[in-house]
């Protein structure tokens, strides 16, 4: 009994984890109009119909188009960031990493508030642009941390090699130093789009005509419970574990080799 | 390259990062700040410099309400979110043959990539009147009519449970598995039973990471709108709740800048409190 225990717990433990999700994705394909007991089906009726659904499939382009573009820029601005203050000694280089760091301490609401006032007040129109703004300013501080902390003094070496032999600056950084960082880099860049795909308040307040995937899906939710939205919510689930296990196989496990 | 000309270049670099933080952090939280002393006439807004916001935080009692609301819920899921994952990665860093280790863990954090909005609908669709719970529990013959779980406090605390067990597992497990097997061996020879060797060995080396994992917990929780708002119907309402609510329909900035800065005060007390264990730099 002692011995079993533990496998129990295990087993308990799973179903807690997986109840929402089974009960997400098995009625999904309920055919009828309640995603509850009983079970009838199963039916393709609603992912045919958020296919084709044009706002839906408007908001899930926005939602890719503001995590990459997002991403892109707090990798860029990061890697530029680190690199800086990993090569060059700088006055109060301490006060600025802490600076950089800052907005991972801070709720998102309150990040989002506080450009909010600020961005309509100097007259800017909130947009997809606008809440790219702000996913850049929480991804920003993760992409500076993770690059950071994977510029050692090996690449330093190769840099000054490189420098020796005649390179530029700009060779240095982009014949060198982005090759060898590139796992960290690519692993910074991912994560950003993860977070930045699904965050809901930041895009909430800061869009309003064009919205993302998270804030249709919000407004959709008003209307009750719907086999529709189970069908958008596996949806989304299957393009997150998808990348995530690719990343898993293709980026992480050659990191570790 | 002379030192000067090194100095330049270093700014450069770091330049568009920093001005990009100071521009869309620093100032509109400077700028929240300063509102917060402000208050609302009518529709106008007048930068009166006042405590106004603050004092009505104390005087009225929906205010007080969801600061008190947002503590009891956030240190309940705080505190069942470290006694449920506990055992949960112990078992996957001691009882999982290694070979499966990586699989488990995967496996027991695989749901955190539901989208967060879905998520707690999600738990809607266990938890409602006709929802799986219910049913079954009908089915089963134990109740007769449906019971009100969704629309509660319960129902908050179990969506944020359910996602911060598997923030916890993972960090828990990350520092288990850390530990030398020679510190349970040295206890065992020593005469140490099982709670024993948990209670004075295990127990204080994991400090560190449980209680990292509990601060990141609290933070995230209590800053959340998203789960009381789906799964807490309008019963009760948590501090980011009354911000919207003074966002939406009132329009009140001041009065919503001046929540977040007390979210904030709580937030920094919380890292005060367990700053002595805090290890932010082994996430």
């Amino acid at each position: 009994m002692m011995r079993a225990l533990p496998w129990i717990y295990l087993l308990v433990a799973f179903v807690f984890i997986y109840l929402p999700v089974a009960a997400l994705v098995l009625f999904s394909f309920q055919s009828g109009t309640l995603p509850v007991p009983p079970f009838n089906g199963p039916s393709l009726q609603w992912y045919g119909e958020i296919l084709s659904d044009d706002d839906l499939m408007a908001a899930l382009r926005n939602s890719v188009a503001v995590a990459f573009g997002s991403s892109a820029a707090a990798v860029i601005l990061g890697f530029f960031a680190a690199y800086g203050l990993a090569r060059y000694v700088l006055p109060g280089s301490a006060l600025i990493r802490g600076i950089l760091i800052a907005p991972l301490t801070v709720s998102y609401l309150i990040v989002g508030l506080g450009l909010l006032i600020v961005l309509t007040r100097s007259g800017f129109v909130l947009s997809l642009l606008t809440a790219a703004i702000g996913h850049v300013v929480i991804n920003l501080p993760l992409a500076f941390a993770i690059i950071y902390a994977s510029m050692g003094s090996q690449q330093q070496n190769a840099e000054r090699a490189a420098r020796d032999l005649g390179a530029g600056e700009v060779q240095v950084i982009w014949l060198v130093t982005v090759p060898i960082l590139l796992p960290s880099i690519a692993a910074a860049f991912f994560l950003s789009v993860t977070l930045s795909w699904d965050e809901f308040i930041i895009a909430f307040l800061l869009t309003r005509f064009d919205v993302s995937l998270p804030v249709e899906i919000w407004s959709l939710l008003r209307s009750g419970l719907s086999p529709r939205l189970n069908a958008i919510g596996s949806f989304v689930f299957l393009i997150s574990i998808t990348v995530v296990l690719f990343l898993e196989i293709f980026v992480f496990r050659r990191n570790r080799q | 390259m002379n030192h000067a000309k090194q100095r330049i270049m270093g700014w450069g670099f770091v330049a568009p990062a920093l001005l990009w933080t100071m521009a869309f952090f620093v100032l509109p939280f400077v700028v929240m700040g300063a509102m917060s002393l402000a208050t609302m006439k009518g529709r106008t807004l007048i930068w009166d410099l006042s405590l106004a916001n603050y004092l009505e935080l104390a005087e009225k009692a929906y205010l007080w309400r969801a600061i008190v609301v947002s503590l009891e819920i956030t240190l309940t899921v705080t505190l069942v979110s470290i006694i449920l994952a506990y055992p949960l990665a112990w078992i996957i860093a001691f009882r999982v043959p290694k070979h499966w280790q990586r699989l488990a863990l995967l496996l027991s954090i695989l749901p955190f990539w539901t989208s967060y909005v879905v998520r707690s609908y999600a738990w809607l669709l266990v938890l409602a009147r006709e929802g799986m719970v219910n049913n079954t529990l009908i089915s089963l013959g134990l109740i007769g009519d449906p019971i009100t779980i969704a629309n509660t406090r319960f129902a908050t605390v179990t969506g944020f449970v359910h996602f911060f067990v598997m923030l916890l597992t993972l960090t828990i497990y990350a520092n288990l598995v850390q530990l030398s097997p020679n510190y349970r061996r040295a206890a065992m020879d020593l005469g140490a039973n099982a709670l024993q060797t948990f209670r004075h060995v295990i127990l204080p080396l994991t400090l560190p990471g449980v209680v990292t994992g509990a601060f990141l917990t609290f933070v995230l929780c209590i800053g959340d709108y998203v789960t009381p708002q789906i799964l807490g119907g309008n019963t009760e309402l948590t501090v980011p709740q009354v911000i919207m609510v003074q966002l939406g329909r009132r329009a009140d900035f001041p009065l919503a800048s001046a929540l977040a800065i007390v979210l904030m005060g709580i937030v920094s007390l919380a890292y005060i409190a367990s700053a002595r264990w805090l290890k932010l730099d082994r996430l």
